[in-house]
């Protein structure tokens, strides 16, 4: 039964003093789906994307990505299982060069003595040029990530993730704070490294959450509102009341 | 080690020394409020405090100098004179301190301890050149010396008495301040979004150089108290740094409830295994112990839980 | 990696300089009292270049270097002891054939944990391995509880203080506030003599440089962009995969083998090992060495050793009242003014002259312009 989905979460909850951030929340992602989660401010999406990958210790629930529990994991091993995160407000390493920060994360050399003897041989290299190819920064690898600007500090980082090839994409907020060309941009970047995993998605655009969505899941007050097609949530009485009413 | 001792001696040793705790957790509440407004509240690490105090500590001996001197009729009242100078006189200080140093370095932790290392240092010099390397000590008024006999076995310094009245009115008047005054509702609302509080009008600028201000002259204040208990030389307030940071650390940085419990506690803890135990050990298995449980609780005693 | 990825042509400069300045300036330079006195300021140096690994790479400021620079020379100072504590050189003692300071506080065996310190083998695993597994203990209970910034320099003054009463307390066996003194001899060999102390500055200077090349590879190997990564940004280096506490213990430790030889190194030279080199004092003086330096830079940080601690005497001696105050003045200087210290001053005003310079007289023979490396 839970095989039909790569990740499963079930009556997660998270309370910080009392309060329920996230109450009770179960929702079920399947193989290479993109789902894209909406909700009014503090509706706790991102809470919801911290309690997954461990940045955040849930108080009730379970998360299961591949039958393993990730509520058990400490987060670098959540990544090493497969579940890659990008944060809100690009988060790269700015005193390093573009080249260092993909070299940083990808997938080799992560105990302490594999990284102190860690070699820079011709498939990093070319891995890392094609990343780069991806993400639209070929002729800025040796740049300070300092002197990016924003969108290209935020494309870095979708890079970095894809580096790790992680088989559970999540993003927060990946076009935020984009001119309109780098949006578009990135739309184009976003549908292309979708194709072959499954992704979750925090998106306030309605106009790019219909491009990507295979499902949307509408949180309100940390629970669940309503789940389906966004054509299904868009006419959602609930939904309509709650994005409406405020 | 009990079996050497009567029930009654028992019962007396660990009345007085649980006294002697009471003075020590006096002199720990008074340095430790003063570190947990500053650090708490703006989250800088203030090495020179102790040195703040001091200079507390000094003003009260030029005072009850000065009145010994000229108006020795009133000497009986100098002390609440010095009180008063000694909060103004630190106070002063850490404004001119904040301006021209911490300001610049609020988003650095690390650089402004090492900074106000420095000042410590300086400080200290300034105080040994000034009232030499010698510790003086001030005359204590009549009214506050002798003790009160409570049974045979157990009598009560009334230095020690009015030192922890101290401790307990300053202790009061800075949570009246914090949770009753308009300055401590800008200082915990910039705690809490700096951002957003300048957005609403309140002057995060000088708020913050009120605070520095006010801890400092708090820990004037403690300073002057010191000096009923014990004499003042250039390096007595480096002595205490560590220890007051613990028990600001141990009680959870924000909370000035937590910061009074655990000065409670690790003096309380400290004096009465000194009976049994060398002073220098008391010392090293409490501080082993505040240590061993801050690994394991590093947010403290009392902490909000907070989403990061 | 390769040799150029190990360093680059600035860097083998400074390299360079430096050989220069320690085996071949300052020994033809000073007498015996004065390069010993050298010597024991490059102890500190061992000191400094953890910390820039620590504190300026990674973000880790300890003040609590003073324990492992301490518990090095202590392993040493107690070998050193044992050998000079001959039953014939302790004739006079109650019990002969034990340390002096045992005898004065009625000890009468040697206890069982000074007992390996009859070897010298396992002296010197000790020097380091101690220090090491202190800095384990600390490193991780606190990295793996994701304490650190203030908390962790507060922490680590605690311990420094700790240390420092319990070795003050324990006179007895550990030869209290006077510390481990009259050592003389390593193996039969005098270390009091000119001779030894000449011999002694150069086996420093080697040391020196083993652990200098050993920091080199750490700051240029993967290990060292993650120590800046995870200073900057924390937990995209966790979301990178990687487990954050591990690293941060890796660099404490071996800061602390470091600190540990230079402790070692300090008490053959110096002839005596005692608390006041552990405290708080002496820990939060050593971080001042690595700023003076440049934080970032191994190099800054001998140069940053060598220059307070040559300031400290010259003044100590004598203006006693203005070193402190040029110390605290220092201290605010370097992180309000100078935060880049003597490296940055390096690379801002000597370095470009230097460029200038060969450019100037090479300007045939190397076409070309040589990229910067980022740094």
């Amino acid at each position: 039964m839970s095989e039909r989905f790569i990740l499963s979460v079930e009556d997660l909850t998270v309370s910080f003093d009392g309060f329920k951030a996230v109450d009770d929340l179960s929702f079920y992602v399947e193989p290479n789906e993109c789902r894209v989660i909406i909700g009014p401010n503090g509706a706790g999406k991102t809470t919801v994307l911290d309690l997954i990958c461990g940045r955040t210790k849930a108080t009730g629930g379970t998360v299961k990505f591949k039958g393993m529990n990730l509520l058990d994991m400490r987060e670098d091993q959540i990544v090493h299982a497969g579940v890659g995160r990008k944060f809100q407000t690009p988060s790269v390493y700015e005193d390093l060069s573009v080249f260092e920060n993909l070299e940083l994360s990808y997938p080799k050399g992560h105990g302490v003595f594999g990284a102190v003897f860690f070699k820079q041989d011709q498939a990093v290299k070319d891995r890392i040029q094609e990343i780069a190819e991806t993400i639209f920064l070929t002729d800025q690898l040796d740049e300070k990530a300092a002197y990016l600007s924003h969108g290209q500090k935020q494309w870095l980082e979708i890079g970095m993730l894809l580096i790790q090839d992680p088989e559970l994409l999540m993003l927060d907020e990946p076009v935020a704070g984009m001119s309109v060309a780098e949006r578009k941009k990135t739309a184009e970047l976003l549908n292309r490294i979708i194709q072959d995993r499954s992704v979750i998605v925090i998106e306030h655009d309605m106009g790019f959450v219909a491009d990507i969505a295979t499902r949307v899941t509408v949180l309100h007050r940390g629970e669940l509102l309503s789940e389906g097609s966004m054509d299904h949530v868009q006419n959602d009485p609930k939904v309509v009341e709650v994005y409406l009413g405020h | 080690m009990f079996a050497d001792y009567s029930t009654a001696e028992l019962g007396a040793i660990f009345a007085m020394q649980g006294f002697a705790g009471l003075i020590l957790f006096s002199v720990f509440v008074l340095m430790a409020l003063g570190l947990a407004i500053i650090f708490g509240q703006m989250g800088v690490i203030n090495m020179a405090h102790g040195e703040f105090m001091i200079l507390g500590a000094y003003v009260t001996y030029i005072v009850s100098n000065i009145f010994s001197a000229y108006m020795p009729g009133l000497f009986g009242a100098y002390f609440f004179v010095a009180m008063f100078l000694a909060f103004i006189a630190s106070g002063a200080l850490g404004l001119l301190v904040e301006w021209a140093m911490i300001r610049h370095l609020y988003k650095r932790p690390l650089d402004t301890l090492l900074a106000t290392w420095g000042l410590s240092l300086i400080l200290q010099q300034i105080y040994r050149s000034v009232f030499g390397a010698r510790e003086v000590g001030v005359s204590i008024p009549d009214w506050m010396m002798g003790s009160l006999p409570l049974t045979d076995l157990i009598e009560i310094p009334i230095n020690g008495i009015f030192v922890m009245v101290l401790a307990v009115s300053i202790s009061l008047a800075v949570y009246i301040m914090m949770f009753r005054s308009t300055w401590g509702r800008q200082v915990r609302a910039i705690n809490q979004n700096r951002v957003m509080a300048g957005a609403v009008g309140i002057n995060t600028e000088w708020t913050d150089r009120l605070t520095f201000g006010i801890g400092c002259g708090v820990a004037g204040v403690a300073g002057s108290a010191f000096t009923m208990i014990g004499s003042t030389g250039p390096t007595a307030g480096q002595l205490y740094i560590v220890d007051t940071f613990l028990v600001v650390v141990f009680g959870g940085a924000a909370s000035l409830l937590g910061t009074i419990a655990s000065a409670f506690s690790i003096s309380q803890a400290q004096s009465i295994m000194e009976f049994f135990l060398s002073g220098s050990m008391a010392k090293v298995i409490t501080l082993l112990v505040v240590v061993g449980i801050l690994m394991i609780r590093p947010q403290g005693l009392f902490a909000l839980k907070l989403r990061k | 990696m390769t040799l150029s990825n190990y360093m680059n042509r600035k860097e083998l400069l400074g390299f360079v300089i430096l050989a220069v300045v320690i085996f071949l300036v300052l020994p033809l330079a000073l007498d015996t009292f004065r390069l010993n006195l050298f010597g024991k300021y490059l102890t500190y140096a061992f000191v400094a270049i953890g910390l820039a690994l620590c504190w300026g790479a990674g973000g880790i400021l300890s003040l609590g270097q003073g324990i492992f620079f301490g518990l090095g020379g202590y392993c040493m100072a107690m070998f050193l002891k044992l050998e000079a504590s001959t039953p014939e050189n302790t004739s006079i003692q109650s019990t002969p054939g034990i340390p002096d300071f045992m005898d004065w506080n009625q000890l009468t065996e040697l206890p069982v944990w000074w007992q390996p310190f009859y070897s010298l083998g396992f002296t010197m695993l000790a020097v380091v391995m101690v220090p090491v597994v202190f800095a384990f203990i600390i490193g991780f209970a606190m990295f793996t509880r994701r304490v650190g910034g203030v908390y962790f320099a507060i922490i680590t003054q605690a311990f420094a203080a700790i240390l420092t009463i319990l070795i003050i307390g324990q006179q007895g066996y550990t030869g209290g506030v006077n510390g481990i003194t009259d050592l003389r001899t390593l193996m039969g060999w005098d270390i009091r003599t000119d001779e030894a102390k000449n011999i002694l500055y150069f086996v420093n200077g080697v040391l020196l440089f083993a652990v200098l090349f050993v920091a080199q590879f750490v700051r240029k190997s993967k290990l060292g962009r993650l120590l800046i990564a995870m200073r900057d940004q924390e937990d995209r280096v966790r979301f990178s995969g990687y487990n954050v506490a591990n690293f941060k213990i890796f660099i404490f430790c071996l800061g602390a083998a470091f600190a540990g030889i230079g402790g070692a190194m300090f008490t053959l030279q110096v002839g005596f090992m005692s608390p006041t080199l552990v405290g708080i004092v002496p820990s939060i003086e050593m971080v001042i060495f690595c700023a003076v330096g440049g934080r970032l830079s191994i190099l800054g940080a001998v140069y940053g050793a060598l220059l307070v601690n040559l300031a400290k005497t010259t003044f100590s001696e004598g203006f006693p009242e203005l070193w402190l105050l040029g110390l605290g003045g220092l201290f605010i200087a370097v992180v309000m003014a100078f935060p880049n210290g003597l490296a940055g001053l390096w690379s801002e005003k000597v370095e470009p002259w230097i460029e200038k310079t060969l450019k100037k007289t090479k300007v045939a023979e190397a076409p070309g312009p040589n990229k910067a490396p980022a740094e």
